[in-house]
């Protein structure tokens, strides 16, 4: 493998037509006939339609069509595609369009079709509906209670699923215990806020029976796959695209009744149709992330040995099961409960709640920074109640390295890992003893400067389909690639995963290149049409390097393979007797007379000559099912200095120590931790979607919805180690998510430090700066 | 995000604006758009026509002379911010103007269409009150001035009448010994200010001979602090008159406290003299 292209931080192919805007996303497309919808969504949380009339609206200029809920009983219900097994899961309805009960501001009830998207946008004004306002519930856990609103008939206590996690002696860790450490922590509600908000474009052929849809998709496979339930169209006749997509941090995964709406109009009229979600739709009926009330307790001894892990948490899913939801608070939260330490016990109880809200979806991280936060906050409180720092408590009971698995008490077993080597390090690179000083002097000023902490491990490189079968997901977690080389050597790749943003378009050319020696640049990769790639279940949860990569390595080993058979054969060789270095093979001892890829490529390509038995052309595909997920660890620094006169919090330093294993594009890498970093932070101190009472929402713009701006930060450093991953062809984990993971707790942890003096020991998230002056106000009583 | 149908017109001299305004009633007049055209795609304005005055070379740029500064009402924020006349004649309103939303807004949004919308927790109106500016307006009877303390009536609302265009804002230059300053708190979201404060003064012989401070953004409209600027007046500048005057803002905030999900009026009311002091403090810095 040429050292030169693997590793190299290559600036991202994809950045020219991004940074000048000439890419073409789903919105910027333009067919002939082309026609617009517009969505009817409900005003109301919780209402009964008690009439519906869209008669004015068909009469109005521009307009063809508008359909209500009773229009469109051909589509099936929107998919859950995550049947989360022994937890009583129970999957209410969820119809495309709504026919009787409107569950939360942005439930479609009816669709107009125009000319225009001005005239479909007029078209809503005039439809009439009358509805028979309901009381709502928005709080899970106040959801569970008796007498709250109820939601669905066939879901008693809106409960959608009760999952437990469990190993060990709980009781005893509890019953043991020289001390318990508890924490009340509100997950609040956030708004993925994708830069490009979602659109459809749908395509019918009335005489051939195919459909095509353009869509603002992660997935384009699943949503064909899906699509197909729902429309009835079969998959052989049903094309999905995802042209350049704008982000998604999760909020693409799923599958959204808009979409399917948009074919079913493009199929009635015969004509196609356009779907694009404004900013305030995007806002109320795409999906949100988080929203967890967790009760957490930790069990140890005096000197700071962990014994167990207690908790109970109330997620909010929204009024429907997302295409993904179930398996977020559970599989891929409850299942990290102990992080990168030592756990002996450990039970927690999720309530999956239906409230009139958006429904709850993966949003980056994922499950994970919700779990990370409950570990690294009761490991901040117990150093604080031994009177530790919180590096010691950690060193105590962090699992010292592993190569090759360590399972840990929830039953997952980690690839491999060198936590406090980590932790070390990222403590040598900030200079942790003097930062401490630092802030002794800074005390004694009257600054209130913190020092905030926290270690991670995440599951990523979503994963074995054999345990995806057993965890319910309705899908596999392989992925697929074809390696194609042309005549004149040039290669183009084919994958099942569909990168928006995260740069594999170089990165798959780097690894291309660095396996048979091409230039990197003579890499195309050709992702998210499902016509023209081999099916593949997505860009989300980490995965598409983990295993998507390692479906691209080993389909290119085994080009490479055949080219060496067939240069063996151009050089009158025996394949054995063949030998390999930078894109040239050679008889061993005499790398002069070598044939190059190149030369075996035109070769493969006219077969003139091949060897007896070798079929023509120069390809291969591979389908990867890996054995296992990829855990990629590290921990995180950030310094800030909270203004108590105001409660304002200033960034001062903030530094990631990840570890991914091998990196393919460091530039690549800093870059995902760098946004993931802002994300988390984002969460800690600006983010939340906010309901009133009625279900109405608050934070229904941008006016309100804070959302990190560079002029809020502070210079993100970012470090790392390299502990490669057993099971991977070339040791790689992933990098999409772990700066969320991390930095949301991170900087919590550094506030309540910098507030420790003044007494505060917590604070509801985003941490305003009226919570912090509230904090600090109640606390001098 | 799509508007109502409305009728739209381009006018190429004031004069010419007038007439259109008094052709098209309820027509609404059209400069840099960031306040209008957002509440037209929300469709929480629907006028039947506007009339677009942005391409008026006369309403644009900023001059000084004989110690007075007009600013034509189509003059960006980006221009205000840029200007080297006005950092040096009116520091204070250059640096206001250059915290006002993000840099979309502060190329097209214009200091014209800013004052006229009114809106409490904008900056600029917060500094042209302390600075006592003065409003060109053009009517149907002809032209007027209106002085900065009648020109903001209320919350988004202003002494303009149906059919004015205001033209031009003057402001006296500032003198020797006179220090300004804007100090904001922002809403990370909107970038509106939660709190604003704008501050003057002006020292003699170590003595504090004039001071002018208005507050915004938590208040209905921008509101001179004749307390703290009494608290000030005749004073040596030290740190603790400054906090002093700067406590005395509670007395100037009358009853109306706007609030928010993001920030209470109590907590505004309880944090406004810190950020009075901090624009004092850096007015007074600049005044030596």
């Amino acid at each position: 493998m040429s050292a030169r292209i693997f590793g190299s931080g290559i600036r991202r192919r994809e950045d020219p037509r991004l940074i000048t805007g000439t890419a073409t996303y789903t919105d910027d497309l333009a067919l002939p006939g082309m026609l617009h919808a517009a969505m009817l969504r409900s005003p109301h949380a919780h209402a009964r339609i008690k009439r519906i009339d869209v008669s004015r609206a068909k009469e109005a200029p521009g307009v063809l069509a508008a359909f209500t809920g009773a229009d469109i009983d051909r589509l099936k219900p929107v998919p859950c595609a995550w049947l989360l097994p022994n937890a009583n899961l129970k999957i209410a309805g969820y119809q495309c369009m709504v026919k009787d009960t409107v569950r939360y501001v942005g439930d479609i009830v009816a669709v107009v079709v125009a000319e225009t998207a001005y005239q479909a946008h007029d078209g809503l004004d005039l439809i009439d509906v009358d509805y028979e306002a309901l009381p709502a519930v928005t709080d899970p856990r106040h959801a569970l209670q008796p007498g709250a609103p109820q939601l669905h008939a066939d879901v008693p206590r809106n409960e959608a699923f009760h999952w437990v996690v469990a190993g060990g002696d709980i009781d005893a860790a509890f019953k043991n215990a020289d001390v318990i450490v508890k924490e009340r922590i509100v997950q609040q509600r956030l708004i993925p806020n994708a830069m490009e908000p979602r659109a459809a474009l749908a395509q019918w052929s009335g005489a051939s029976g195919e459909l095509t849809l353009w869509n603002t998709t992660q997935n384009p496979h699943i949503v064909r796959f899906l699509c197909s339930v729902v429309t009835g169209v079969p998959e052989d006749k049903l094309r999905v695209v995802a042209p350049e997509v704008g982000g998604g941090f999760g909020s693409k995964i799923a599958v959204y009744p808009a979409d399917f709406i948009t074919c079913f109009c493009a199929m009635t009229l015969n004509r196609p149709v356009k779907w694009t979600e404004t900013r305030s739709e995007n806002y109320q009926a795409t999906t949100h992330g988080r929203d967890h009330i967790q009760e957490v307790e930790l069990a140890t001894k005096k000197d700071g040995t962990i014994l167990g892990l207690r908790a109970e948490v109330w997620a909010g899913m929204g009024a429907y099961l997302s295409t993904a939801a179930p398996g977020i608070p559970t599989i891929l939260h409850g299942l990290m409960l102990s992080g990168v330490y030592n756990l002996p016990a450990v039970k927690e109880d999720v309530h999956g709640m239906y409230t009139n809200t958006t429904p709850v979806d993966a949003y980056r991280g994922a499950g994970r920074p919700e779990a990370t936060f409950m570990i690294e906050r009761v490991m901040d409180k117990l150093a604080s109640t031994l009177g530790m720092d919180p590096v010691d408590v950690r060193m105590k009971n962090m699992i010292p390295r592993f190569e090759n698995g360590h399972t840990v008490i929830t039953g997952l077993t980690y690839d491999s890992g060198d936590y406090p080597a980590g932790l070390k390090k990222l403590l040598e690179h900030v200079k942790y003893a003097e930062l401490r000083k630092e802030q002794s002097e800074a005390r004694k000023e009257g600054r209130y400067m913190g020092i905030g902490l926290a270690s991670y491990v995440e599951i990523c490189g979503l994963g074995p389909s054999q345990v995806a079968g057993a965890i319910g997901f309705q899908g596999g977690l392989w992925e697929s690639a074809i390696v194609r080389v042309h005549p004149t050597g040039k290669v183009q790749v084919f994958i099942g995963a569909s990168p928006h943003g995260q740069g594999e378009e170089t990165t798959f050319a780097q690894l291309v290149a660095s396996e048979i020696g091409v230039d990197a640049n003579d890499v195309k990769v050709v992702h998210g049409d499902t016509d023209n790639t081999p099916m593949g279940w997505g860009t989300y949860g980490s995965r598409t390097t983990a295993v998507g990569g390692a479906a691209l390595i080993l389909a290119t080993r085994k080009v490479k393979e055949k080219a060496k058979v067939i240069a063996a054969h151009l050089l009158e060789a025996a394949v054995e007797d063949m030998d390999y270095a930078d894109g040239k093979f050679f008889v061993k001892g005499s790398p002069d007379k070598a044939k190059t890829i190149q030369d075996v490529a035109l070769m493969a390509n006219v077969a003139w000559n091949m060897p007896a038995g070798v079929e023509a052309g120069l390809e291969a595909s591979m389908f990867y099912d890996p054995p296992n997920f990829t855990y990629p660890f590290g921990s995180h620094v950030a310094v800030v200095e909270v203004d108590p006169e105001t409660g304002q919090i200033a960034l001062k330093r903030y530094v990631a120590l990840d570890d991914c294993g091998p990196q393919i594009n460091p530039v690549i890498v800093e870059g995902q931790v760098h946004g993931g970093v802002v994300q988390g932070l984002g969460q800690a101190l600006w983010e939340e979607a906010v309901y009133d009472e009625n279900g109405q929402l608050v934070t229904g713009s941008m006016l309100d919805y804070a959302l990190p701006r560079a002029g809020a930060l502070c210079d993100i450093e970012v470090i790392s180690t390299v502990t490669p991953s057993p099971h991977h062809p070339l040791g790689l984990k992933g990098i999409g998510e772990a700066g969320t993971i991390a930095s949301t707790v991170t900087v919590y942890n550094a506030v309540m430090d910098a507030l420790a003096p003044l007494g505060v020991a917590s604070l509801r998230m985003p941490m305003t700066p009226e919570r912090v002056w509230r904090g600090i106000q109640q606390a001098k009583g | 995000m799509y508007s109502s149908p409305f009728d739209y017109y381009r006018a190429a001299t004031v004069d010419e604006a007038s007439a259109l305004l008094k052709k098209h009633p309820g027509a609404k007049l059209l400069a840099g758009g960031h306040s209008l055209i957002p509440l037209l795609k929300l469709r929480l304005a629907a006028p039947p026509a506007l009339i677009d005055i942005g391409r008026i070379a006369e309403l644009k740029g900023i001059t000084v002379k004989d110690g007075t500064i007009r600013i034509g009402a189509l003059t960006t924020h980006a221009d205000l911010a840029a200007s080297t006349a006005l950092r040096e004649s009116c520091p204070a309103l250059a640096e206001a103007a250059k915290q006002v939303g993000d840099p979309a807004v502060r190329n097209r949004g214009t200091i014209g269409g800013n004052v006229a919308h009114a809106d409490p927790a904008s900056d600029l109106p917060t500094v042209l009150t302390a600075l006592g500016a003065r409003f060109t307006v053009t009517g149907p009877r002809g032209t007027r001035t209106i002085d900065a303390g009648g020109f903001f009536t209320g919350m988004m609302t202003t002494a303009l009448e149906d059919r004015d265009l205001l033209s031009a804002i003057e402001i006296a230059a500032r003198q020797k010994g006179q220090g300004m300053a804007y100090v904001k708190f922002s809403h990370p979201a909107s970038r509106y200010a939660v709190i604003g404060v704008a501050a003057s003064v002006t020292v003699s012989s170590g003595t504090c001979t004039a001071a002018a401070v208005a507050i915004g953004g938590l208040v209905p409209r921008a509101t001179r602090a004749a307390s703290v600027e009494q608290a000030l007046i005749g004073q040596t500048l030290s740190a603790g008159t400054l906090a002093r005057a700067a406590s005395e803002v509670a007395r100037d905030l009358g009853t109306d406290i706007l609030g928010d999900l993001y920030a209470s009026a109590d907590y505004r009311k309880a944090v406004a003299p810190v950020w009075v002091k901090r624009a004092l403090a850096a007015a007074a810095a600049r005044g030596k």
